[in-house]
């Protein structure tokens, strides 16, 4: 039988549109406007999943986003989604959803046995049991996860799109409920930019399910006509299906809207979710609240759901969750469930822990047949997969005691109603302050820190006739102050057949006097936390909320105590005699509810997670089979391999090829400033630790840039152009960090200075040719003389080259004779194949960065970032030379003198030859004193830069060593991962080409 | 997350910003004659305030300038921004 739980008529489904769906593999059919909660309830499906520590039979509790325990895998394969709210999800054609944290299945689940050990799994069992020793964690924790499972993540790759919005309105105003709807309205009708963000497909909240009347009408018409009204404002803009997750500082909300989660089919232009990032000027929080449930033993069962959602299920779903039912309430307001449950055939008893009940409510219920136990409580329930049966114990106020007769009630479905709780959520992470209030017993704002109003039940205001017109007042005082004109006032007259008053929500009791033995009074119903736990946290000395919250997991899973953390307050409150107020609550943090990581990427993904950086050329290198390097966010060719060679083959022929005829480097990637101004020279030399005055118009000059503290931070080439016009290079990464540094000075300190300094990096290509033949090659493509006369070393030429205009400086980072082409980007790759054409009879070979590496190391040049690691002066690098004496200033020079800089012991730079002359020392490894069997041994220094040289035909390093400069000729040892001991020669770091004849040629 | 009034550009989100430290630390005119205590007090030291703070940060993803601003490390509230060069503002009592 299908739907049998179905009323005949009622709710806001569509009995026409049959959808059908699958849970555990079983196929039901529910209707248009089900959720999946409420088509399995009206498929009298309550067995919907087991509880995470003690395994045991769940069912629905809630209507809402609060669910605890109605927790579901849903979809299938990539697009499967773990600890989804059956509560939420909208039922579409095709859904398949089952349960989780149980196995072989949901009806015999064999971790069940965890309820009958429970004794040994009290709170902190976790902690106390699998402690010790430390390194058997990792081993515990495979078969605890396993066997405290949530959900499964899916193993493929989620194949949808998410998209993300950011958005700038006057006022945002989270909950479309009564009080959202109309603070929107007057907010709406005043002029000014709304936007109204509700969780809900439809808008209209709690009075969605409850009857009630405005000016003694229908309320529900007068509803729609609001709704109406709103759509037609082009001012407001409403967001459904959406939750507000997180509110930051500055009014910065973010919000997870389901586009397409619910349709059958997934949307090719549609992405599944769209996440929006809110600047608002005004917040409104208009969130409603949360039944809170009542705490007594065994009130976890199936069947047992809060009385809001028992009246939502029949209400708007057409679902009767029972035919015989038990309300259990603590207030007045939960009647009108029962008054409900009786009108559509239900059999109702009511178990009211109070002893005075409100004469009209009394009446009614004799009217209706509904039997009333008052001054009673729930003591305990039975049922295997749902309850059947419930105790009911006279409660004896002021003993605080049971007592008398232990009555029994048969029933299929309780309802239970503790009041309710304000959805503090947002508002506490706005940093607002919370106070107890002891009328409604729950904490309502107090403080309000952030430019912000909050209204309504949100707000601890229950009473429907003073929401309705103070929040549409609060709408438009919130544009007024936004100097917005003032709209006239409307003032409606709602009423609901019982009220909220504050005086009639008794205090949170609990139902059995010892909660310890037995029984489980669930307080936490996700995380299995029981009223036993919090008693025992408190023994133990956990005392303080945080502890106690950490050390009994309650409020820590995926639903973050949405209904359970006043109950655990309160009962710390009762167990520490001391009002809630002193025992204090726990930190609200983002997300509100779980969402997911794909809608926080967005499009984030893949090739947009982070930008890639090519050169002009590098379609070039591509199609020459180049393996590329990351550097930065620059795509380099790391070497070109021919003839499947590796890269230990690549790189040697492209360094013989460089230091015995011609070879040609990609160089557009490193960094180029342009600076002008009367003042460049003067800049420079408080940039540089050189001197710059005397640098002639044409010539090149290297320099070290320090920073403060005297650590190398950056090098390169600058060269004179003009009389006030330089030509700065950098190192690849270090492009944007100078820039920055240049600009820090200038603005900050310098203002009197005048530079500009202008990024050029990506203006130009350079064509770094080098070897004996780059001369030769050269000259029959450009008009510049090249002759080592009108030509040398250091010296910057301009002219054509492939008849392009280019820059063409004389400098060398291989030591070898090079020329450093810049020509404008565009024309990158038309120079590079002309290059490569001409370049045949001189077997031109292009290079990568491993190659450039090996052959700057052969002649000891530095890089900046490899061979320093920012702890390293000029002096550490035997760089002194490039040190001025004679300036006054320059960035770093006072720190030079500084005690711990000047020491004389400082790890300096040196070369290392290994003495088997053929064992490549990994960069990184460590120089000992003395090799001992295993750490610790006392550390010299570290290898930074090591390479077979094909030119040398044996390995070569550098290295920083302590004491270096005095311990040339020296023997040192390297101890390998490997245990093997490598002996070495100290060096000094020039390994070929001592005199640097070849760069002068 | 912080709007942030940009001197130069006006209102924008903090993710255009970075911050770097605390404003109003002047580089010695003199480095090579003060001592190495009064350098090590221009390299190192900072206020770190409960309350008052001035801070430099630059408008990196917009017109790259530097500038100031004056911000509460407590509600996080900023005061006031402005421009290299200006004095720094008095601190009222309210």
């Amino acid at each position: 039988m299908s739907n049998q739980n179905r009323t005949i008529y009622g709710g806001k489904v569509n009995r026409e549109k049959p959808i059908n769906f699958v849970f555990n593999g079983k196929s039901y059919i529910g209707y248009q406007g089900d959720t999946l909660a409420s088509a399995l309830l009206a498929n009298d499906v309550h067995l919907i999943g087991r509880s995470f520590k003690y395994h045991r039979a769940r069912g629905i509790l809630t209507a809402g986003s609060e669910e605890p325990n109605a927790i579901v895998q849903l979809g299938l394969g990539a697009r499967t989604e773990p600890n989804i709210r059956a509560t939420e999800v909208e039922l579409y054609e095709g859904l398949e959803a089952s349960s989780q944290n149980c196995w072989p299945s949901v009806n015999f689940d064999i971790g069940a046995m965890n309820n009958f050990l429970s004794r040994i799994f009290p709170a902190g069992f976790y902690y106390k049991t699998f402690k010790w020793p430390p390194s058997m964690w990792l081993f515990y924790e495979h078969f605890i996860r396993k066997a405290a499972g949530l959900g499964q993540s899916p193993t493929a790759k989620n194949p949808d799109r998410y998209e993300q919005k950011f958005y700038y309105t006057d006022i945002t105003i989270v909950g479309g409920g009564i009080s959202g709807l109309l603070a929107a309205l007057g907010a709406g009708r005043s002029g000014c930019k709304v936007l109204l963000i509700d969780e809900n497909p439809e808008l209209g909240g709690y009075l969605l399910d409850y009857n009630f009347s405005i000016n003694e009408k229908d309320g529900k018409k007068w509803l729609k006509k609001i709704i109406d009204e709103l759509n037609g404002l082009a001012n407001v803009v409403i967001l459904k299906r959406t939750t507000a997750m997180g509110y930051y500082d500055y009014n910065y909300l973010t919000a997870l809207e389901k586009v397409t989660n619910h349709h059958v089919e997934f949307s090719s232009t549609l992405p599944r979710e769209r996440y929006w990032r809110i600047r608002s000027k005004k917040v409104i929080l208009a969130q409603g609240a949360f039944e809170r449930p009542l705490v007594f033993a065994d009130n976890d069962r199936p069947g047992i759901m809060m009385a809001s959602a028992g009246q939502k299920y029949l209400s708007r779903y057409g679902v009767l969750p029972g035919k015989s039912v038990v309300l259990f309430t603590n207030n007045d307001h939960a009647y009108l469930t029962a008054f409900e449950f009786v009108e559509k055939g239900a059999k109702v008893t009511v178990v009211d822990t109070r002893d005075l009940l409100n004469a009209r409510i009394s009446e009614k219920c004799k009217s209706l047949n509904i039997t009333v136990f008052k001054s009673y409580s729930v003591i305990k329930t039975y049922g295997d997969k749902k309850v059947n049966r419930i105790e009911i114990q006279q409660v004896d106020k002021n003993q605080n005691q049971l007592t008398g007769e232990v009555d029994n009630i048969h029933t299929d479905c309780v309802l239970m109603s503790g009041g309710w709780n304000p959805a503090v959520q947002l508002f506490s992470q706005s940093r607002g302050k919370l106070k107890y209030d002891l009328k409604i017993n729950t904490f309502v704002p107090d403080k309000i820190i952030e430019n912000q109003k909050i209204i309504g039940s949100n707000n601890g205001q229950f009473n429907l006739q003073e929401n309705l017109n103070e929040s549409f007042e609060a709408g438009i005082a919130a544009a007024n102050e936004l100097n917005f004109n003032s709209v006239e006032k409307v003032n409606w007259t709602g009423k609901e057949e019982i009220e909220f008053t504050h005086s009639d929500v008794e205090p949170y009791m609990l139902g059995k006097k010892k909660v310890t033995k037995g029984s489980k009074h669930f307080i936490d119903f996700q995380n299995d936390v029981t009223a036993a736990d919090i008693f025992l946290a408190q023994r133990e000395g956990y005392i303080s909320v945080e502890h106690t919250k950490r050390y009994t997991t309650t409020g820590m899973g995926t639903d973050q105590g949405k209904t359970s953390n006043v109950n655990a307050l309160a009962l710390m409150s009762h167990i520490h005699n001391k009002p809630v107020d002193e025992i204090g609550h726990t930190t609200f943090r983002p997300p509100y509810a779980p969402q997911t990581i794909g809608a926080i990427a967005g499009r984030s993904v893949d090739k947009l997670f982070d930008p890639e950086r090519k050169t002009s050329m590098h379609e070039w290198h591509v199609e020459n089979k180049a393996v590329f390097e990351d550097v930065g966010q620059w795509k380099r060719p790391y070497y070109f391999p021919q003839n499947k060679e590796d890269i230990h083959q690549a790189v040697k022929r492209e360094c013989l090829a460089v230091r015995n005829s011609l070879g040609i480097l990609d160089a557009s990637t490193l960094g180029k400033i342009d600076l002008q101004g009367p003042d460049a020279a003067k800049f420079l030399n408080m940039i540089y630790t050189n001197a710059w005055s005397k640098l002639e118009i044409g010539s090149c000059r290297y320099g070290l840039m320090c920073n403060e503290h005297g650590m190398i931070f950056d090098d390169g080439v600058t060269s004179r152009l003009g009389e006030n016009h330089y030509h700065m290079t950098t190192t690849t990464g270090g492009a944007a960090r100078v820039m920055s540094w240049l600009e820090e000075f200038l603005q900050t300190e310098w203002l009197d200075m005048k530079v500009f300094c202008t990024s050029v990096t990506e203006q130009w290509a350079v064509l770094s040719i080098s070897g004996p033949n780059s001369r030769e090659f050269l000259k029959d493509l450009t008009n510049i003389d090249l002759s080592k006369e009108k030509f040398p070393f250091m010296k910057f030429r301009e002219g054509e080259v492939c008849g392009v205009k280019a820059r063409v400086f004389r400098i060398s980072f291989t030591g070898e004779l090079s020329y450093e082409v810049n020509v404008p980007a565009r024309y990158g790759r038309y120079v590079w194949e002309k290059f490569m054409e001409h370049g045949k009879k001189y077997n031109i070979t292009p290079y990568g960065t491993e190659t450039m590496h090996v052959l700057r190391a052969e002649k000891g040049f530095i890089i900046v970032g490899q061979d320093t690691d920012g702890s390293v002066t000029p002096s550490d690098m035997n760089m002194d030379w490039i040190v001025s004496k004679k300036k006054e200033d320059f960035l770093g020079k006072r720190s030079f003198t500084r005690p711990d800089t000047a020491r004389h012991d400082r790890k300096k730079f040196v070369g290392l030859l290994v003495n088997d002359k053929k064992t490549i020392l990994p960069e990184g490894s460590h120089i000992v004193e003395k090799a001992l069997k295993q750490p610790p041994m006392k550390m010299l220094g570290h290898v930074t830069s090591s390479y077979y040289s094909p030119t040398l035909g044996y390995p070569i390093a550098l290295a920083m060593l302590k004491d270096g400069f005095s311990k040339m000729g020296e023997q040192v040892v390297v101890p390998l991962m490997n245990g093997k001991i490598i002996e070495a020669t100290v060096t000094d770091t020039i390994f070929y080409d001592k005199e640097g004849k070849r760069n002068n040629e | 997350m912080f709007i942030i009034n940009c001197p130069y550009c006006g209102e924008r989100d903090q993710t255009e910003f970075t911050c770097h430290g605390e404003a109003h630390i002047a580089r010695p005119d003199n480095p090579s004659e003060i001592s190495d205590e009064e350098w090590g007090k221009y390299l190192f030291f900072r206020e770190n305030p409960k309350g008052t703070h001035f801070e430099r940060w630059t408008h990196d993803h917009g017109c790259r300038r530097w500038f100031n601003v004056m911000r509460d490390t407590v509600t996080d509230q900023i005061i006031k921004t402005y421009k290299m060069g200006e004095a720094k503002p008095v601190i009222s009592n309210e």
